[in-house]
């Protein structure tokens, strides 16, 4: 049993006890300030994808077409060139923009119901257009910035504020794993998820993101990078719980893994198997609190 | 280059190219539907891109991208199909981008749709209505001109006359002067500099000017109404004829404008006092040539192939000075595509005449 430990962030943390861990900054942050809510996983997915850019060296060339959400507010501490998008829209102002400037790297930073719900057709379509660009999806399974309401990749049995008793499948329907229907299309060339709620999941989805990038640079076609970021605020659950909700209930649906590389398709209800055999999460398999458990009222 | 026989279609797409423009996207819709045809066989001959979207939504947005990393680029549809895009015109104007924008429409009923926006907020874009082929190629270039000097979308507004009849026309690259340079442009060179650029609609700079977020949507609309204050001021453009003396003018816009303007010449060689005035800028709409054309005159009416929407506009020049009146209709084919019975010199003859001061005519 590995150790665990958890910070009560209503508590003043005692200065000498806390180890502090100061990476350096990257370089295409401007600022390392945001308003974003204590917990939220978005800060930390932002930071690994410009790290991504950086280490794939494409920081002196880079678009960024950002859609509508939280993570909306990091369009003015990212250093590099970007688009505002309406809700959903990304990837087709995503698509105008490397058509005209082949030599950029252009990425989108959406979140779920940005992507799943209001542009669903839009991320498809540039998937099968084989479109050179990355994709990149902050999924929470909620609206976050209204308040923590469903959206198309909301777990069955999930609280939000328009689903006070949990998604009902006969009443809300099910919800969409986008990056399986990402994966099966032609011309996407690399499609993969990953998470933010353990230091192994972060350093993962740094490797996909950059691997998006190198996808994107060499011109194989379109690339997909979807990261499960905590939202303690939008879940009601107090912030520590954060990490374990989201690898007990997003995590065990939205499974992590790569479903497309190298030409090879591997399908989340494979990479569910895989998670199930290994008796928990992927890899480190440090968290506890998987599976079986009720969710949290 | 010698004048060539084509449809309004294909001359307005050589115009388009011979300004600069290098990315198009579209979606089937008639009557535009061969204006993307033409772009997407010409765009790839001189190093541009055409791409048939999934959807209206997609198609503007792809022009969205592309002229937000400061490349020409433009998108269309007729007015259905522009209805789907309103919320992105919208967005585009607040995010001062040079978009042109051409809608080969079913008649005249768009005439609120492109003056008004049906999107939200508070924006205007420039529409130029070209009379004819030979004005379309001016206009379209225009467009890109003024698009570019504004960093404002600008509409074409046109219809199925105007981009399936066939004229001779000489498209040549017309010079409109010097454009400021786009520096503002997000094509990727700026980034990790630290002077990395952003395009949007809501004010948001990379480093914050009053608030923490770095946003401050009242001032920045505020400039950009001052902006449309001064187009307002700056750019409208209309055509008069024979209005110094005339009892009755009779305002049009488009190519219904040349039904009127022929119809209004016979009359005039036959001693009737009418004038004629066409409004070229829907917007900005130039009320004060309008009226100075109606100055002298007894009665206005307004000739339009809808259910009267310019007439509006027309009412607000004169305000009360003449009566104005209607002798538009809704006319159009049964299919709806606005080829109606009103485009005919002799219906329109009989409209006019009626209106005539002293005859009685229903408001």
């Amino acid at each position: 049993m590995s150790t665990r430990i958890v910070l009560d962030t209503d508590q003043r943390p005692d200065a000498a006890a806390v180890k502090r861990h100061t990476p350096e900054k990257p370089q295409l942050l401007l600022h390392e300030n945001h308003h974003l809510c204590p917990g939220c996983g978005e800060p930390l997915a932002v930071r690994m994808l410009l790290e991504a850019l950086e280490e794939v060296g494409a920081a002196n060339r880079a678009i960024g077409v950002v859609g509508i959400g939280c993570y909306t507010s990091f369009s003015s501490s990212m250093d590099v060139d970007g688009i505002q998008a309406l809700h959903g829209r990304a990837p087709s102002l995503a698509t105008g923009a490397k058509r005209m400037r082949p030599e950029a790297l252009v990425f989108t930073l959406q979140g779920d119901g940005d992507m799943v719900n209001e542009g669903l057709q839009e991320v498809i379509h540039a998937a099968a257009r084989g479109e050179a660009i990355t994709c990149v999806l902050l999924n929470n399974g909620v609206f976050g910035e209204t308040g923590g309401h469903m959206t198309a990749t909301t777990v069955l049995g999930q609280r939000t504020k328009n689903t006070l008793e949990g998604r009902q499948a006969a009443y809300h329907g099910y919800p969409i794993l986008i990056g399986d229907l990402l994966a099966q299309l032609g011309g996407t060339a690399y499609c993969a998820r990953g998470t933010v709620d353990n230091a192994g999941g972060v350093a993962r989805t740094r490797r996909m993101l950059k691997k998006a990038f190198e996808t994107q640079l060499k011109g194989e076609g379109f690339s997909f990078v979807e990261v499960l970021t905590m939202c303690p605020t939008g879940w009601f659950i107090p912030t520590p719980e954060g990490p374990g909700y989201l690898d007990r209930v997003m995590g065990s649906v939205h499974v992590t893994g790569e479903l497309k590389a190298g030409g090879k398709l591997t399908t989340t209800a494979e990479l569910a198997a895989r998670r199930k055999q290994r008796g928990g999460d992927d890899e480190d398999g440090a968290l506890p609190g998987r599976g079986g458990e009720p969710l949290p009222r | 280059m010698s004048r060539v026989l084509m449809e309004g279609s294909e001359a307005i797409v050589e115009a388009a190219i011979a300004a600069g423009c290098r990315f198009f996207a579209g979606y089937p819709m008639t009557p535009f539907t061969e204006v993307l045809e033409h772009f997407a066989r010409r765009l790839p001959e001189v190093g541009g891109v055409c791409i048939n979207a999934e959807s209206e939504l997609e198609a503007v947005g792809m022009a969205w991208g592309a002229v937000a990393t400061g490349a020409r680029a433009a998108t269309g549809s007729t007015g259905q199909g522009l209805s789907l895009m309103q919320e992105s015109f919208s967005e585009i104007t607040r995010a001062e981008l040079p978009l042109v924008i051409f809608n080969m429409a079913r008649g005249q009923g768009d005439y609120y749709q492109s003056t008004r926006g049906g999107g939200h907020g508070d924006y205007r874009h420039i529409v130029l209505a070209p009379i004819d082929s030979h004005e379309a190629v001016e206009h379209t270039q225009l467009a890109f001109h003024l698009a570019d000097k504004w960093r404002n979308p600008v509409l074409i507004y046109g219809d199925y006359l105007l981009a399936h009849t066939h004229e001779a026309v000489d498209v040549q690259a017309l010079d409109f002067g010097p454009l400021p340079p786009k520096d503002w442009a997000a094509d990727g060179t700026l980034a990790g500099t630290g002077r990395s650029r952003n395009v949007n609609s809501l004010g948001f700079r990379k480093h914050a000017r009053r608030s923490q977020s770095g946003i401050d949507p009242e001032s920045f609309w505020r400039e950009l109404q001052a902006k449309h204050d001064e187009i307002e001021r700056s750019e409208s453009r209309c055509e008069t004829e024979s209005t110094e003396d005339a009892e009755l003018v009779v305002v049009a816009f488009g190519s219904v404008a040349k039904f009127v303007r022929y119809v209004v010449r016979e009359l005039r060689a036959e001693g009737v006092r009418v004038g004629y005035a066409r409004p070229i800028t829907l917007w900005p709409f130039p009320g004060e040539a309008i009226a100075r054309a109606c100055s002298r005159a007894r009665r206005v009416a307004v000739l339009e192939q809808n259910g009267g929407q310019m007439i509006d506009d027309v009412r607000l020049a004169i305000l009360g000075r003449a009566p104005v009146v209607g002798i538009g209709e809704i006319s159009t084919d049964a299919s709806g595509f606005g080829i109606g019975k009103l485009l005919d010199p002799e219906r329109i003859r009989h409209k006019i005449e009626t209106a005539l001061p002293g005859r009685e005519v229903a408001a």
